[in-house]
């Protein structure tokens, strides 16, 4: 199981849990799979043609996954992925 | 008992001291710009005028500070005073330390100005301010000098808000000269549980002019400049040009586009930051400055290609933050910038830091350029300022009614 970090901004999806451990052998796995427990998911990450909306970063560990092998990225088990979304606040 | 007559005491010293003459510790100096070299006459002495590079340790504190200056008792030191003789009983005291490679230059100051070799004559702090900054004066990464880069430097913040006021509170006091402040809202009591630089009394004031208030009764020693208008793509480069350091506290995508692309354009690191609700993130855009040996990280548009559309982000006001997030964010923010300024540490650049004040835990993620980054990838296709309301996909940014506008900008006497 990798641990997911689920973004402020989504954690109403989640019940406000921040981190989920879930199964997956890849990046698109484990989020097609986030999506399947908390529906909402894949409408809120992925654009029209399945890829990472551009104002969203999925890192595995400390790497963004558009300089691995994207949603192919093999996870490990002790693998955590963090979904970052651009946020504006600042005031 | 015997005794030694001071000549006696000299001639002893310098069959054991090396000497060097002026011509011959400035060419050594020349040839190895990372020798030590220790100004150990006093203070006055050395504001008059010393060697360019040399550091300042009095003779008094000499055998106390020497190894916050050279703690390698192998590597070569050369001492100076004005005229060579207390430099020589000071190498004598460093060589009980165990200093092997202690050298003495011959005729000290006084010979280093006869012989024409250039030297400087240091900027240096007022008594007032030299109480005012005693605790960053004792730490050794910033010292005098590293002080007076900070009362040199000009940072602008873009928001007296949420981040704007902690880090603008603490940039002025630790005495950053000029600080510009972007803001053309005015004091709402909303804002008080969480922006510091107001207060029950400038509610209603433009926060440009409650933040000068402050900042001026926090540090005299800053100059504090207020733009009060929105920044648009129109002002953008007229306020930011100049500046050394550009904070990002504003709570719009409009603008942290158009922030990020006049810093790159105009070649200004930026500090950017960003909260909602309980989650903070920080980071630091630095272009690329060949000519400063500085190689560059990642711009906004690197880590956000695209805004979200319009809504699908709700903002604090809609969500909630809160009030000490920004303090802790901004107070990082206010951290990378001294750093900038005086090249201590290792900046948030290429790194993306992540603040969750409900798991109370820090995470620092790595964001690489983009070679394909339209501003500052390969090939860019941004080179100007675009309109960014529409680049959002926004209506229009909230502007200024006619009752709020004023000459800018507003200046605070120093």
């Amino acid at each position: 199981m990798s641990t997911v970090f689920i973004p402020t901004t989504l954690r109403r999806l989640t019940g406000n849990q921040s981190r989920l451990s879930i199964e997956g052998a890849t990046v698109g796995e484990i989020l097609t799979a986030l999506d399947r427990t908390y529906p909402g998911f894949a409408e809120r990450l992925f654009d029209g043609n399945g890829q990472v909306k551009r104002f969203i970063n999925i890192f595995v560990n400390d790497e963004e996954i558009r300089t691995l092998q994207g949603l192919a990225t093999a996870v490990g088990p002790n693998d955590t992925i963090s979904i970052v979304p651009a946020m504006a606040g600042g005031a | 008992m015997s005794y030694l007559t001071r000549d006696q005491l000299l001639a002893r010293i310098r069959a054991e001291v090396p000497e060097l003459s002026p011509r011959e510790v400035h060419e050594r100096m020349k040839q190895d710009p990372s020798l030590t070299v220790i100004d150990i006459r006093e203070r006055e002495e050395w504001l008059e005028g010393h060697l360019p590079g040399a550091r300042h340790i009095s003779r008094s504190f000499l055998e106390l500070q020497i190894e916050l200056v050279q703690p390698d008792r192998k590597a070569p030191i050369v001492l100076y005073c004005a005229g060579g003789t207390r430099s020589l009983l000071a190498a004598h005291n460093l060589r009980e330390l165990g200093y092997e490679n202690v050298i003495s230059m011959r005729g000290g100051f006084s010979g280093w100005v006869n012989a024409d070799l250039p030297f400087k004559v240091p900027r240096f702090l007022r008594d007032d301010q030299r109480e005012r900054y005693a605790r960053h004066l004792i730490l050794p990464e910033l010292g005098e000098d590293g002080q007076i880069r900070l009362l040199d430097a000009r940072v602008l913040i873009v928001g007296a808000g949420g981040l704007g006021s902690p880090a603008a509170l603490y940039l002025a006091a630790a005495g950053v000269g000029t600080l510009g402040i972007v803001d053309y809202d005015n004091v709402d009591r909303t804002n008080l549980q969480r922006q510091i630089l107001h207060g029950e009394s400038t509610v209603g004031v433009p926060k440009v002019e409650s933040a000068i208030q402050r900042l001026k009764d926090l540090n005299p020693d800053v100059e504090v400049i207020g733009y009060r208008q929105p920044l648009t793509s129109a002002n953008a480069f007229d306020i930011l040009r100049g500046y050394d350091v550009v904070l990002n506290g504003s709570d719009n995508f409009p603008t942290r586009y158009l922030v990020n692309d006049a810093c790159h354009l105009l070649g200004i690191p930026l500090v950017d930051a960003s909260i909602f609700m309980f989650e903070g993130q920080v980071t630091v855009y630095q272009p690329a400055d060949p000519a400063r040996a500085i190689e560059g990280g990642p711009c906004y548009r690197c880590l956000y290609p695209d805004p979200p559309p319009p809504g699908e982000v709700p903002s604090c006001a809609e969500a909630g933050v809160l009030g000490v997030l920004p303090g802790i964010i901004g107070s990082i923010q206010a951290v990378e910038a001294i750093k900038l300024i005086t090249g201590i540490g290792r900046p948030l650049v290429g790194r993306l830091l992540m603040y969750d004040a409900l798991d109370q835990s820090f995470r620092t993620l790595n964001v690489r350029r983009d070679p394909a980054c339209p501003l500052c990838g390969e090939h860019p296709t941004i080179t100007e300022l675009i309109d960014y309301e529409q680049f959002c996909g926004v209506a229009t940014l909230p502007t200024p009614t006619a009752a709020i506008r004023m000459p800018l900008p507003v200046a605070a006497a120093r």
